[in-house]
Formats: C-alpha cells, sequence, structure tokens
C-alpha cells in the first residue's frame, strides 16, 4: 500500500482497541521469566557452547603476534576464533570499524578474539590465557584538542545536510538587540540497557540461525551476509524479544559475528553475551558534543537569527552526532545557521542512541533559551509560545508542520504542573536544606517512516495472527501491533496473536528513530487491509461496505464468522505500507512541553528531583499505557543526561574508563520520584493511515535541559558542561 | 576466574591454620566484593575457604558494656541490630547508605572491612596499577581521579577506601578481633587495621598470613548524637565521592570520621579537638596533608561543605 | 565437581557443578530457570535477584556450592503465566516494566522489601529508625538496587504499593 495522501477516514478511527490503554499482552510472559531472551535458547539451541570475548588492550595499532597455546591448552577449550582463523570477512555496511579486530586494532576492546568452551566458566578462564603483544600507535582521543581539526562530514545520512543557512544570520544576530552566545558541550554516553548484546548461533550446513539480541532484522540479516559473505537467504535472525536497545542494538556487533564464526569453528552451537566491562568500549556509544548556540532576538524576546554549530568526533569513516537537527524546526528566525562539524578519534564507535541528534542538541539548545527568556525577562514558556513557527523556518510557508501542538503542550503541561508558583528570580525558594527550582524545556523530535511489511491470516478458530520481522524493545510493539490487527478485523484483542523478530516473517521498518511504533502499525495496517479484500471477497461481499466486527464480517443484514471464511486452510495477506513524499511536503515531528522541579542542598549542592511533568503531542496515540511508559522512562534518561552519565575519556590510553554499571552511573528507583505525563489530543494525517506518530524518542528530548534550567532557578548558577555534578556546582559556587 | 579448590571451615583456628599453610588460600564469606574481583582475576586465590559455617554471626553485650558482633553478622543484620540502632546509630546509617538491599543481605561485618577500592585502574587488568601489580605503575594519578583518595595518598596509588561501615566503626573506636594461624588470638584497634599505600599499596592491612577476623567489637556506648552523612552522584547506590560520620556530643565533645577522601577510612585527632570551632575548622583539621589531582580537588570544599550542613542541622536540632 | 543439592522453587535439585559456578549460571545454565537474568554479572544491577532462606541476594555474587541444602525461589517459584503471584499481576497492571530484563529481579526485590519493612528493618532513608513505615520514598530506596534503563520506577513503585495494600486490606 502506498501512502501518498493524508489518511481519511478508515478503520482505525472507530478507536474501539486502538487508542485505548491496554496491558501489554507479552506481560505474563515477562513477569514470569518465561519471555526467552537471545542467551538462554536451550529449547532451540541445546548444547551451545559458550564463547567469551576478548578485547583489544590498546585503542591504536596493531597485534605483533597472539599466543594462543596456553588458551588451547586450557581445560575445555573447543577453540579460538581470530582474524587469522575467521577467513576473510567483510565489513557490514552499518558498521563503522570492523568486528573482529586484527592485524589492525581500530579501538580499546574491539574484538580480538573469541575462547570457545565446554562451559561458561571454562571459556572465561581460558580468555584470559590468550596471550597478544601489540605494536600501539597512539592515536587521538581529547574532543576538545581536536576541535579545529574537525572538517565538514560528506552530505547524506540520517541527519541530511552538515551545514544549512537561511537569510544572514550574521548580520541579523550583530543587530539583534538581545543576544545569548554560548558554548554547551555533552560527554559520551553508554546505552547500558541491561541485557547485555547477547547472541546464540547455530549452523545446518551453509545455512546460519542466529538469535540474537537486535532491534532491525533486516538491516542485520544483510550485514551477517556482507561480513560472512554468504547468500542473505542462508541466514536466520530470531529476536522475539530484547532486554533494551536504545539504538546500542540496531546493528550487527561482535556477539553475533563471532557467535556465527564460532559455531562454524567448532561445529557445535555456540553462544556469546557481551561481559559489562567490555560493552561501553567494544560497542557504540552516543558521541560527545561541544555546541555553540547564539540567538538574537528582539527585546520580547521574538528571534530574527538564530545559529547552532556542534563538534564531534568518530573514528574515520564515521559520522557526526547531529545535535543541530532541532534547531532548524523548532523556533521562527528569518536568519538562521547551522553546522556540523567532525573530528576523527579513536575512540571506540560514536553511533546512534536514543534521539540521536535532538536528546543532546536540546541539552544545549532548551539551556540557551532559558538564557534568552531571563535576558529578555520574558517567562520562559511564553517566550516559547512567541517563537513557536507552524511552518519549516528553513523552507518556508511552502512547507508547513502536517501538525504541531507545542504551544499546546506548554499552555497545558505549565498547567498541570503549577507552572505559575515558579519565581522568577533564581535562588528565591527554600525548603528546609533545600533550594527549590522550577525548569521548564520544549521536546522535539523529528518523525521518521519507513517502509514496513507484515503478514496476517485467521484461523478456523477465529484467531488472528499477525507476522512481521517488527522487533519489541520494551516499546510495546507486540500490544499495539495487536491493537491494531483487533480493529482492522473486528475481533478482541485476545484473539490476536502476534509473532515478531523472525527474519522469515515480511520485513519491517524495525525499532529505531522513534520510527517503529507508526511505520510496523501502518504495515499491519496495509497487510489487514489487503485480508479485509480476501475475507469479503471469499464472503461475496463488497469490502467498502462490509464492516468487521465481532468476529464477524457483516453487510447489511447478512454475516459470516472470521472463523468459517478462514476454514481449515485459513486466509492469510500479506502487504506493506509504502510512504510517498509526504513527509517531505510536509515536516513532520512531534512536540512537548518538559517541566521539573528540583531540590539543591544548600551547602552539598546535592541535586533531587522533586518531580517531573510533561505534555506531548505524538499524533495518535496508540496504547496511552505503554506510550506513557516509554516517556517516563525517556524522562529519566534525560534526568541522566543531565544528572550523572558520563562515560570518562583516559586521553593517554584512549578508552572509557568507567565502563561498568558501578562506574558509569544511571538514574536509579529513589532518583525519579512523581512523573506525569499528559498526551495532547493529535491525529496526524499525513504520518500513516493511523494518523500516529512517535513517542518512545520525544520523552528524553529537552528532559534533562529542564532539569538544568530547573538547577539554575533554584540556586542561579548556570553550568554548560554536563553532567551537572557535585564538583561543577560547588565550583560555581564559590566563584 | 581462575579454578580454585573449595572446602568448608569447622573452626576459626583451624580455617586459620589452613589458609597460613596454603599456598593461594582465600577466605570467603559473603564473597560479594571476592567473586567479584574474581572475575576479572584481580584476585586469584586457588583455593577458598568458605567460613560461613563457622557462625560468627551473633552480636552481644560484653562484659564492660560494649559489642561484639560476629565476623559473619550481615550488614543488614548488624543495621537493624537494636543495640546497634540505639546505641550506636551512626553504625546503623552508615551500613545502610551502602550498596543495595541484595548485597547487604550477603556481605559481612568482617568482608566489609576487607573490601577493596573501586579505582577504575585497579578494576581493568589491562591497566597499570601497583595495588594489582607491584611495580606496574599507577594508572591513576594522570589519569581519571574524581573519585579517588586525597588523604593517605603516596606516588604509588592514590586509591580510596570504599567502605561506609568501616568509616563508622572508626569513629567509634572499633576494635577487631582476629585468631592467627598459631592459634593466638589478639585485637587490632581500627585505626591500626587498615595501612596507607606508602611504596606497598598492595598490602592493605596488618593481617598476617592465614589470620583470620572472627569479630568486631564496639566499645560501650558514647551517647550523643550520631549521624552519618554520604554524598554521592546520585540518590543511592553508588560509592561516597564524601562521606561524613559523626557523633555530637555534650560540650564540644563531638568526633569525626570521613569516607570517599582517604587511602583508608579517615580520622584525625585534630578534627575531633577543632569540633567546637565548626565546620571550617574541622574541615581545615581533617585535611591536612590532603594531596588532590585536578579531578579531585573537589572534594575538600564538598567535606567543608558536608560538615558545614552537618552543623546546620545541629543547630537546627538544639 | 562438587556435588551440591539446592532446593529451588521448592524441589529438590542435583548437580555436580565446577566450584567456579556462580549461582546465577547454576540457575540459568544448569538448571535452565533462566527467568532469573545476567545484566552485569558484578552485583551493579539486581537483575540476578532471587530469594534465598528468605532473604533477596544477588545471585551473581555467589557461588551455587555455597548455598548446599538451601532453599532458594526464583521467579519461576513466585507464579506461573496460568497462575500469577499478586505482585506480577501488579507489574501486569501497573506496566511496571518495558523491555523485561530487570523485571523478574525487580519482582523478586519487590516481594522480599514488602517482608524486611514488615520485620522493621530500617533504611537509608528512614528517620526513625524505630519506625519503618511503607512509604514511596522507602520503597525507592530499597529498590534502588534494582535497575530499570528502560525506566519504569514510578509504575514498579505503583505495583508494590497495590500489592502492599491489598495485604494489609
Amino acid at each position: 500500500m502506498k501512502f501518498d495522501t493524508p489518511a481519511g477516514l478508515n478503520p482505525i478511527d472507530k478507536g474501539r482497541v486502538v487508542g485505548k490503554a491496554h496491558d501489554r499482552i507479552d506481560g505474563a510472559a515477562k513477569v514470569t521469566g518465561t519471555a526467552p531472551y537471545a542467551y538462554e535458547r536451550h529449547d532451540a539451541a541445546p548444547n551451545a557452547a559458550y564463547g567469551w570475548m576478548v578485547g583489544s588492550g590498546i585503542a591504536k595499532g596493531r597485534i605483533a603476534a597472539m599466543d594462543l597455546r596456553a588458551a588451547e591448552a586450557a581445560p575445555g577449550v573447543l577453540g579460538i576464533v581470530t582474524h587469522a582463523n575467521a577467513g576473510k570477512l567483510g565489513k557490514g555496511s552499518m558498521n563503522t570499524a570492523p568486528l573482529l579486530g586484527g592485524p589492525q586494532i581500530d579501538h580499546y576492546d574491539q574484538a580480538v578474539a573469541l575462547v570457545i568452551a565446554d562451559s561458561f566458566e571454562n571459556a572465561r578462564d581460558a580468555a584470559k590465557l590468550v596471550r597478544i603483544d601489540y605494536t600501539s600507535e597512539g592515536g587521538k582521543f581529547d574532543l576538545a584538542a581536536e576541535r579545529p581539526n574537525a572538517v565538514k562530514p560528506p552530505e547524506g545520512g540520517f541527519g541530511g545536510s552538515p551545514d544549512t543557512a537561511v537569510g544572514d544570520f550574521d548580520g541579523a544576530f550583530a543587530k539583534a538587540a538581545v543576544k545569548v552566545d554560548q558554548n554547551y558541550s555533552t560527554p559520551d554516553h553508554s546505552h547500558a540497557m541491561l541485557e547485555p548484546h547477547a547472541s546464540t548461533a547455530a549452523w545446518n550446513g551453509d545455512k546460519l540461525t542466529l538469535w540474537t539480541s537486535n532491534q532491525m532484522i533486516a538491516w542485520t540479516v544483510g550485514d551477517v551476509a556482507k561480513t560472512l559473505g554468504i547468500p542473505k537467504a542462508n541466514v536466520r535472525l530470531v529476536s522475539p524479544y530484547i532486554g533494551g536497545g536504545f539504538g546500542a542494538k540496531l546493528f550487527l556487533r561482535a556477539d553475533a559475528l563471532l557467535a556465527a564464526l564460532g559455531a562454524r569453528q567448532v561445529g557445535r552451537p555456540v553462544k556469546v553475551a557481551l561481559a559489562r566491562h567490555q560493552i561501553p568500549n567494544n560497542t557504540t556509544h552516543r558521541p560527545a558534543t561541544i555546541q555553540r548556540i547564539r540567538i538574537g532576538a528582539d527585546k520580547d524576546g521574538v528571534i530574527d537569527a538564530i545559529g547552532h554549530e556542534v563538534w564531534s568526533g568518530d573514528l574515520p569513516g564515521g559520522g557526526p552526532e547531529t545535535a543541530a537537527q532541532q534547531t532548524r524546526l523548532l523556533y521562527r528566525g528569518a536568519n538562521r545557521m547551522t553546522a556540523h562539524r567532525l573530528a576523527t578519534l579513536n575512540l571506540p564507535e560514536g553511533n546512534a542512541m536514543r534521539a540521536p541528534g535532538e536528546a543532546v542538541g536540546l541539552l544545549a539548545l532548551e539551556v540557551a533559551m532559558d538564557e534568552l527568556a531571563e535576558a529578555c525577562g520574558v517567562d520562559p514558556v511564553e517566550l516559547r509560545i512567541r517563537n513557536d513557527v507552524q511552518y519549516d523556518p528553513e523552507a518556508g510557508t511552502q512547507r508547513p508542520f502536517s501538525s504541531r501542538k507545542l504551544v499546546e503542550c506548554m499552555r497545558a503541561g505549565a498547567e498541570r504542573f503549577g507552572w505559575n508558583k515558579r519565581q522568577a528570580k533564581p535562588g528565591q525558594v527554600r525548603d528546609g536544606r533545600w533550594m527549590v527550582g522550577m525548569g521548564v524545556a520544549s521536546a522535539f523530535r523529528n518523525n521518521l517512516v519507513g517502509k514496513s511489511g507484515a503478514r496476517i491470516g485467521v484461523d478456523a478458530k477465529g484467531q488472528v495472527i499477525v507476522e512481521t520481522d517488527m522487533t519489541d524493545i520494551g516499546t510495546g510493539s507486540y500490544t499495539i501491533i495487536a491493537q491494531t490487527a483487533a480493529e482492522m478485523m473486528g475481533v478482541p484483542l485476545e484473539a490476536v496473536t502476534v509473532r515478531l523478530g523472525d527474519s522469515r516473517f515480511p520485513v519491517s521498518a524495525g525499532s529505531g528513530g522513534q520510527w517503529g511504533a507508526n511505520s510496523s502499525t501502518a504495515g499491519v495496517y496495509a497487510a489487514a487491509m489487503a485480508l479485509r479484500a480476501k475475507l469479503a471477497e471469499k464472503a461475496g461481499y463488497s469490502v467498502d461496505q462490509a464492516e468487521f466486527e465481532e468476529g464477524l464480517i457483516r453487510h447489511e443484514n447478512k454475516s459470516q464468522t472470521l472463523a468459517a471464511l478462514a476454514g481449515r486452510e485459513g486466509v492469510w495477506a500479506e502487504d506493506s505500507i509504502e510512504f510517498g513524499d509526504l513527509d517531505k511536503r510536509y515536516a513532520q515531528a512531534t512536540f512537548g512541553a518538559h517541566f521539573c522541579e528540583v531540590g539543591v542542598d544548600m551547602d552539598t549542592a546535592e541535586v533531587r528531583i522533586r518531580r517531573m511533568g510533561g505534555a506531548f503531542a505524538a499524533g495518535r496515540i496508540l496504547n496511552p499505557k505503554s506510550a506513557r511508559s516509554q516517556v517516563i522512562g525517556a524522562m529519566t534518561m534525560g534526568a541522566g543526561s543531565a544528572l550523572m552519565e558520563a562515560l570518562d575519556v583516559d586521553t593517554r590510553f584512549g578508552f572509557f574508563v568507567n565502563h561498568d554499571m558501578a562506574e558509569y552511573l544511571v538514574p536509579v528507583h529513589a532518583d525519579i520520584p512523581e512523573q506525569d505525563v499528559l498526551f495532547i489530543e493529535e491525529l496526524d494525517d499525513k504520518s500513516s493511515p493511523m494518523k500516529a506518530k512517535g513517542v518512545g524518542e520525544l520523552g528524553i528530548c529537552g528532559a534533562g535541559a529542564a532539569v538544568a534550567n530547573a538547577i539554575y532557578n533554584a540556586t542561579g548558577i548556570r553550568i554548560r558542561d554536563y553532567p551537572l555534578t557535585i564538583d561543577k556546582l560547588l565550583k560555581a559556587q564559590v566563584a | 576466574m581462575k579454578p580454585f579448590t573449595y572446602s568448608r571451615a569447622t573452626s576459626a583456628q583451624e580455617a586459620a591454620t589452613m589458609a597460613a599453610s596454603t599456598q593461594g588460600a582465600r577466605f570467603i564469606a559473603g564473597g560479594t566484593n571476592l567473586l567479584d574481583l574474581m572475575k576479572l582475576q584481580i584476585e586469584t586465590p586457588t583455593h577458598l575457604i568458605d567460613v560461613n559455617p563457622l557462625k560468627l554471626d551473633q552480636i552481644e553485650k560484653t562484659a564492660d558494656g560494649g559489642l561484639r558482633i560476629g565476623a559473619l553478622v550481615r550488614n543488614t543484620d548488624l543495621a537493624a541490630d537494636k543495640v546497634v540502632r540505639h546505641d550506636y546509630g551512626v553504625l546503623s546509617r552508615a551500613l545502610l547508605s551502602g550498596a543495595s538491599g541484595q548485597l547487604r543481605n550477603k556481605a559481612t561485618t568482617a568482608g566489609n572491612l576487607l573490601q577493596r577500592t573501586r579505582c577504575p585502574y585497579f578494576y581493568d587488568t589491562r591497566m597499570p596499577c601497583n595495588k594489582r601489580k607491584p611495580g606496574s605503575g599507577c594508572g591513576a594519578l594522570q589519569g581519571m581521579s574524581r573519585n579517588l583518595a586525597i588523604l593517605g595518598v603516596s606516588d604509588a596509588c592514590i586509591a580510596q577506601h570504599p567502605s561506609d561501615m568501616a568509616v563508622a566503626m572508626r569513629l567509634l573506636d572499633a576494635t577487631v578481633d582476629t585468631v592467627g594461624a598459631d592459634g593466638a588470638a589478639r585485637s587490632i584497634p581500627i585505626a591500626d587495621f587498615h595501612l596507607l599505600p606508602g611504596d606497598t599499596p598492595h598490602v592493605e592491612t596488618v593481617l598476617k598470613a592465614g589470620e583470620i577476623i572472627t569479630s568486631v567489637t564496639l566499645p560501650k556506648p558514647i551517647g550523643g548524637t550520631h549521624v552519618y552523612r554520604k554524598v554521592r552522584d546520585r540518590s543511592s547506590y553508588a560509592f561516597a565521592l564524601v562521606s561524613v560520620a559523626a557523633v555530637f556530643g555534650k560540650n564540644d565533645a563531638s568526633r569525626f570520621a570521613f569516607g570517599g577522601i582517604g587511602a583508608k577510612p579517615w580520622r584525625t585527632a585534630d578534627a575531633d579537638a577543632a569540633a567546637g570551632s565548626g565546620a571550617k575548622a574541622v574541615a581545615e583539621a581533617a585535611l591536612a596533608g590532603a594531596r588532590t589531582t585536578h579531578h579531585n580537588e573537589f572534594k575538600k570544599k564538598l567535606v567543608e561543605q558536608t560538615l558545614t550542613s552537618l552543623y546546620r542541622q545541629k543547630e537546627a536540632r538544639a | 565437581m562438587i556435588p551440591v543439592e539446592l532446593t529451588v522453587n521448592g524441589r529438590e535439585t542435583h548437580l555436580q557443578l565446577d566450584p567456579r559456578t556462580s549461582l546465577l549460571d547454576a540457575l540459568r545454565e544448569h538448571l535452565h530457570l533462566t527467568g532469573t537474568k545476567k545484566g552485569c554479572d558484578h552485583g551493579q544491577c539486581g537483575a540476578c535477584t532471587v530469594i534465598v532462606e528468605g532473604r533477596r541476594i544477588n545471585s551473581c555474587l555467589t557461588l551455587a556450592v555455597m548455598h548446599d541444602g538451601e532453599a532458594i525461589t526464583t521467579i519461576e517459584g513466585l507464579g506461573t503465566p496460568d497462575k500469577l503471584h499478586p505482585m506480577q499481576r501488579a507489574f501486569i497492571t501497573h506496566d511496571g516494566y518495558q523491555c523485561g530484563y530487570c523485571t523478574p529481579g525487580q519482582i523478586c526485590s519487590a516481594v522480599a522489601v514488602l517482608e524486611e519493612i514488615e520485620a522493621g528493618i530500617p533504611s537509608h532513608v528512614t528517620d526513625d529508625l524505630d519506625k519503618v513505615a511503607l512509604t514511596d520514598a522507602e520503597l525507592r530506596e530499597r529498590m534502588s538496587g534494582n535497575i530499570c534503563r528502560c525506566a519504569a520506577y514510578p509504575n514498579i513503585i505503583a505495583a508494590i504499593n497495590d500489592v502492599a495494600g491489598g495485604a494489609k486490606a
């Protein structure tokens, strides 16, 4: 099905199942521990041997010599995979550095070997016996030092052009009555999902099955085939449950490749999970940024010039962190510029983490807006309302937003949060030892869409079955797909079975960039329309006039059950949604307003979030229950980025030092009290037949800035170097 | 984790004798730190003596009104003990600020005293670390040292002692009771129990080969107001940047001990003596000889600010 | 290899184990009870939380051999899809999870936390060490050893409160 004109009234609009809060249909499996994750497939791959990855001990250089003798002789060892015996490997199109290093080493903890043994304990132990001599070549590890050497990256990629310019930014900024010109920095972040990267591999002849933890089945099938040099048809991926991803599992990574190589070498299934302490340096991370923001406004805060420059680094061949993305679309201003510059760094591979671009771009932009509000003496909520723009401000009025409810979010969110109790002047509110403040920030995340397919059938019992390679990484895909199928076929939710995450199923959009929910349910919609047509034809009814409800297909006063029509064979249909140019003709994005109240200890500068709240507009909310969870979870990750999350770079050795969960801190229960979420009613008919948009990343976008602005309001201290830790706050307090 | 043999202890002395005579033997109690380190081969015992069967899990009053705490008393039980809650509140508070409920249910009193540093260069076996591999150098001194020690450090090592419990024990003048391989019992004042790194950061306590901790004894209660304030980067389940254990008594008879800043649990007579002069004076006295890096210099200010907060609360109570 | 007898979820099991085997790996790899999760294997995340002899612990930081003869309750022992434990039911009702990976540990912890509060064991946020009350602040502190990166935190607290309220009534 081609989606190239705005959606009219369609079966989803009935809203019988879609749009209602439902418990997750995979809930019972998850709360009882019976949902099988990738390393737990005793059922599918019994007798799997255990692989333990050996990571490089240097950041850049070469392996001079490897001595495997002691490891090979260790108890239970079945084999060792290295570059020397793995055969010729390609490199996945989504990978920057090879997943199996050697002799060249591209980053610290790049995989250099897999030790396979009959037990986990034997594999882990033998891995320590692999002796490697390196020739280190040093490298570049310090973004601030490399900033002058950063270059304009190539065109293309998810962020679009590296640079944009409209009007006369320099001239307008120079003339502006009120100016903000500040630098901000954000550190490298780690996804830190709870399930490590893990895979179980088994070969049957030349056919490979990988039970793995992966967000993007089709991408990864392609990259497995490319890396191993085998046909895609010989690769099957199975990924029904994924213990969190946040972008870390978008791609083929070392666990899956090494499991496949190991299983081939030892002639038996092999499973590999990365050890927690290997993950930050072996896998991808969100790159650090340095950002400069300049905003020129009139005395009422109306923006005339806005500029956002971003510096980040990556391995050769890598890409920039597109942190200026939102600045192209969020606020008005006739004179604009954005620029991304990319430095070469020999740190581990930088790549997507939840809301790449916006998550850290808004940490800077929304603090700059707070600074502008203060400079103009305008309330920060009002400032954002004044600078709302209903069209793409770079393209002009001919490219309107498909729907944009930032102002509604700001107003409703402010009222619900009690924003009117905020004191504009910082440092005015005390509660015992706590200095109390409130902050606000806009939420913005692009709405991406992607082709997505599904197969849907009905069986003789009237059960509807949906199959798609879409994944559920905690996002609630199982449930919203079931809701979509139930709505379309006129059956209760319980009558729908959803099967996900298998490359034997039709290719979906997958989970990433908050495109999954809208695109994959639209794919199910398309397949269901095809199934409706087949069933109507079988029933002898006109599909345009047939109603699907209560397990029946009805036409005028006649009806037949779906079960009867399905018969013993069942009836199946397959289709996909393909998106036309509506996302070119219309700017499509999701919006929101974040509010936060913090307490800052007057002596020690400990920060405690007291409450967070927000209002969000993201098209049709398919399942308000799981959507709310997505939003609060993302708000928490945003709070983490404001207060504690940072991979610390050792610029001598070139690695992330705090590479475990004791040292890389993420928020715990005690950090997160009350969170309130309001969804603003919105249907976006230009986004998809579902009239939905993504919501999984919107919640992180701006959340951290609201925390930072609340700290400023509480204390009068403005820190522009994230995270806002005690050491920085104390230093500023003294100064 | 290197292969090891495993046995269960039947008596403290037998365990000590066995440990002294068996190359590479270590005691295991809660295991929450030892197994963590063994998995990374930072600790590589070849024989583990499980001391859990020793039932050293009693808490009992001593003849002189103090409290004897069995070496195997779990952190949870020690914190929840009625006498400890009432008479040694700072110890309960310190324990409860450490780790997580799950870890406190397993971690023992003796094991907590023997907890090793959280320095990230100690934890990554490919990095230089004099504590882990004597003579290999210190990765932290010129590296990322934000969480590391500023007191009692040396050119060889700036690792911090991570314990909260031990800080309270230091404040309360506990003694560590042991049995040696020769069967001799001794009591070691906690001030002398931990060693400063000097040139030998791998030697962390005065325990001799095989010597086993059987209990920790607290002197009779000192009264006063007990507080433990731990400042960290998140609200719970994190190691201290700075922690202060304090007992505020009458007539400025107060005492202070510090965590997160020392190579061992830190306490100085000068800081106690300065109690009457306020937070700044106590901080100055406690921090005498502090040696900071660019990354952890803030801890000096944070010590002062944490004390300021405690004094403020004390005055509010008065 | 060392013989180890464990009573897991009421069933006696007899294993021959390498002494290096953690309780977590004994459950997951030897007994195929994969409901208990390995998130970090170093006591930093809480995903491996099980209840041993009535107390919640991190099963990754203990050796199976050290629990010879002991009783262990895992998520599988609390309830099944057909017969959910009230805490499991409440986690579904309140959406106290997303990816599901930390969930078994959260639930085991939550069940034990209510017992700890009932037993009067204080926590870091208990004002008066003699007066332990069931409050949101207490629950948040006590659950902090279970990290949820999807961050269903408020929903988890709601689920626990739901069960605690039900138990009181």
